[in-house]
């Protein structure tokens, strides 16, 4: 579709339907949209990049030596699941740029042009899964200056990678699901606090479950978060990895048949 | 295709309330229609069914001949929207946001920069060009959610309560911005609260009341059938009142309200002025103050509907107070 079809007078000749491709350049042009705000909010750079630089370094200097006897033995185990909270918690920016559009009235600007209906979300979720892959390659850089080594190898580097973003997929549907639900871009921040920093401190990212009183291990060993990270663990540490990875993937699998059908169900409900 | 926007028996309800009670509407290319009434009187939910944003629960509805639901597609790419809430991205600036909508529409990069600079110089906004709408005043929001809306140079254009929240300022530019619009030929559909701005832009007002079409015609017509005006006469002497309240009604034919001791009525329009003054002179009737001012939306309500334009206490217009 061009500019001269949206001006032509209008006898019955106008196109139905969106083409697959012009959906999925619509889907890169609100991506380059979500994605450019960073220039003039650099507030947002610095939660993409100083906060996780930050985690790294304060748990593998502040905690390490306690947890694993040095911090660098330390960083060999935690930057995977520093990596993997950092992305479950990024989620949570899909969920209130969603609802940040929601309310702010620029959906029903959106589903008012001739684009692909489905194009606006998957405009967020692909930039934020851009920010991801920034930010995951940030803390492996990061990780790497103060000792981390990745022995498992360009396979389980690009393993890794692909494990958090199919992951990110499957939990943005509950992002999804939260800003759609919510009438205040903030209420998805709370959520965060109330249920991602629980769930993700509650799992063996940051200290081995071996550490915690049995009650708590029993939550933590079924906790998916703590299964994806002994994915990434596996596939970055080149420690052995199918079961979890296997785990992981059935995990994403279920999250998304459960929360995507929801999700989608109030989306529609939400805007008309 | 005889009419830019068409509508017949539009109905729509979320839960127990009927946002929209059978609406039918009819405008033609190049003109102006204003749909003037309260809050939640069913004038968003109207726009949002022609914009394809909300479907109908019955009847059915074209836009440049295209069903809104049916051919919602092909309906969108004539329409521009400019919603009640200034829909710009706040994070982007005035160059961004006209930029990423050109892109949508499928406009090649160069040209949708063309389009997008043109249009921020039509409205005023070049200087603010490169800042980030969030540093924008809510006038420059609102003329920059007006520009987004034409990006596309739709034939139909929806403008939803375009001025609400607006100082008197603001709200006279944006005015002066839509009638620089009904020159190049668009057809628009205007929501209003305010009986002055209908007056100002629209050449036919329909008048919605609890989801219904209660009144429709030229602001000419329906300022005759229920005064655009109304005069105030309050007498120094209380026990004037009466004689004053008889008066007025018989010179203008419309039933006077008294409020204290100042009577109140509805004029179609000035030239009774003056007859006025000499009659009361006439009678000896000493007045306290006499003036002449523009009716209110509430009193065209009380003179079309029997009732005050309230503001009805559920938002009806807005779908998501139903779901929770």
């Amino acid at each position: 579709m061009t500019a001269a079809t949206v001006t032509a007078p209008a006898p019955r000749r106008l196109p139905r339907h969106v083409s697959p491709v012009d959906g999925l350049k619509q889907t890169m042009t609100l991506a380059w949209r979500s994605l450019v705000s960073v220039k003039h909010n650099p507030f947002e750079l610095l939660d993409l990049s100083i906060q996780p630089i930050m985690f790294v370094l304060l748990f593998t200097y502040v905690f390490g030596g306690a947890i694993s006897g040095s911090p660098k033995e330390y960083v060999q185990f935690s930057l995977p699941g520093i990596i993997v909270q950092t992305v479950i918690f990024a989620t949570l920016t899909t969920g209130v740029g969603l609802s940040t559009d929601l309310t702010k009235g620029v959906y029903d600007r959106l589903q008012s042009l001739p684009i692909a209906r489905w194009s606006p979300l998957a405009g967020r979720i692909l930039a934020d899964m851009t920010k991801q892959v920034w930010a995951i390659s940030l803390l492996i850089g990061v990780g790497m200056v103060i000792g981390y080594r990745v022995h498992g190898g360009i396979t389980g580097l690009i393993g890794a990678y692909l494990i958090l973003l199919i992951f990110f997929l499957a939990v943005s549907w509950t992002a999804v699901l939260i800003g759609v639900l919510v009438d205040n871009p903030e209420k998805v921040q709370i959520f965060g606090f109330v249920v991602v920093f629980p769930l993700t401190f509650a799992s063996n990212a940051f200290v081995p479950a071996t550490q915690m009183p049995g009650w708590l291990q029993a939550f933590v060993n079924v906790n998916p978060v703590t299964i994806l990270s002994d994915a990434v663990r596996g596939l970055l540490n080149g420690t052995p990895a199918a079961w979890p990875v296997v785990q992981s993937l059935l995990w994403a699998v279920a999250i998304t048949a459960v929360f995507a059908p929801i999700a989608v169900f109030r989306f529609k409900r939400r805007i008309g | 295709m005889e009419h830019a926007i068409w509508a017949e028996g539009l109905v729509r309800r979320f839960g127990d309330t009927t946002a929209l009670d059978g609406v039918d509407l009819a405008v033609r290319p190049g003109t102006v229609l204003g749909l003037l009434g309260p809050n939640g009187a069913g004038k968003t939910t109207a726009v949002r069914i022609l914009t394809t944003l909300l479907q109908p629960d019955a009847g059915r509805a074209t836009v440049g001949g295209y069903d809104v639901v049916k051919e919602a597609h092909s309906a969108r790419q004539l329409i521009g929207l400019t919603g009640q809430y200034a829909a710009v991205d706040e994070t982007l600036t005035g160059v961004e946001n006209l930029l990423f909508i050109g892109r949508l529409l499928g406009m090649p990069r160069p040209d949708a920069r063309a389009r997008a600079v043109e249009l921020l110089g039509q409205f005023g906004l070049s200087d603010a060009a490169n800042r980030a709408a969030k540093t924008y005043s809510g006038g420059m929001r609102r003329r920059l959610d007006l520009a987004a809306s034409l990006v596309g140079r739709p034939q139909v254009l929806f403008l939803d309560e375009p001025t609400t929240g607006l100082d008197p300022r603001a709200r006279i530019e944006v005015w002066d911005m839509v009638r620089d619009l009904l020159s190049s030929g668009v057809t628009v559909l205007l929501t209003t609260q305010y009986l002055e701005e209908a007056d100002q832009l629209a050449d036919e007002i329909s008048v919605v009341d609890r989801g219904q079409v209660i009144a429709r015609g030229t602001p000419e017509e329906l300022k005759t059938k229920i005064g655009s005006q109304a005069l105030e006469v309050r007498p120094v002497r209380s026990g004037d009142v009466d004689a004053v309240s008889a008066l007025l009604g018989q010179l203008t034919q419309n039933k006077p309200e008294l409020d204290g001791t100042t009577v109140r009525v509805p004029v179609p329009d000035a030239s009774l002025l003056s007859t006025v003054v000499r009659e009361l002179e006439e009678r000896r009737i000493e007045v306290a103050e006499l003036a002449l001012r523009s009716a209110s939306l509430d009193e065209v309500f009380l003179a079309l509907t029997g009732h005050h334009a309230e503001d009805e206490t559920e938002d009806v217009d807005a779908p998501e107070e139903e779901q929770s």
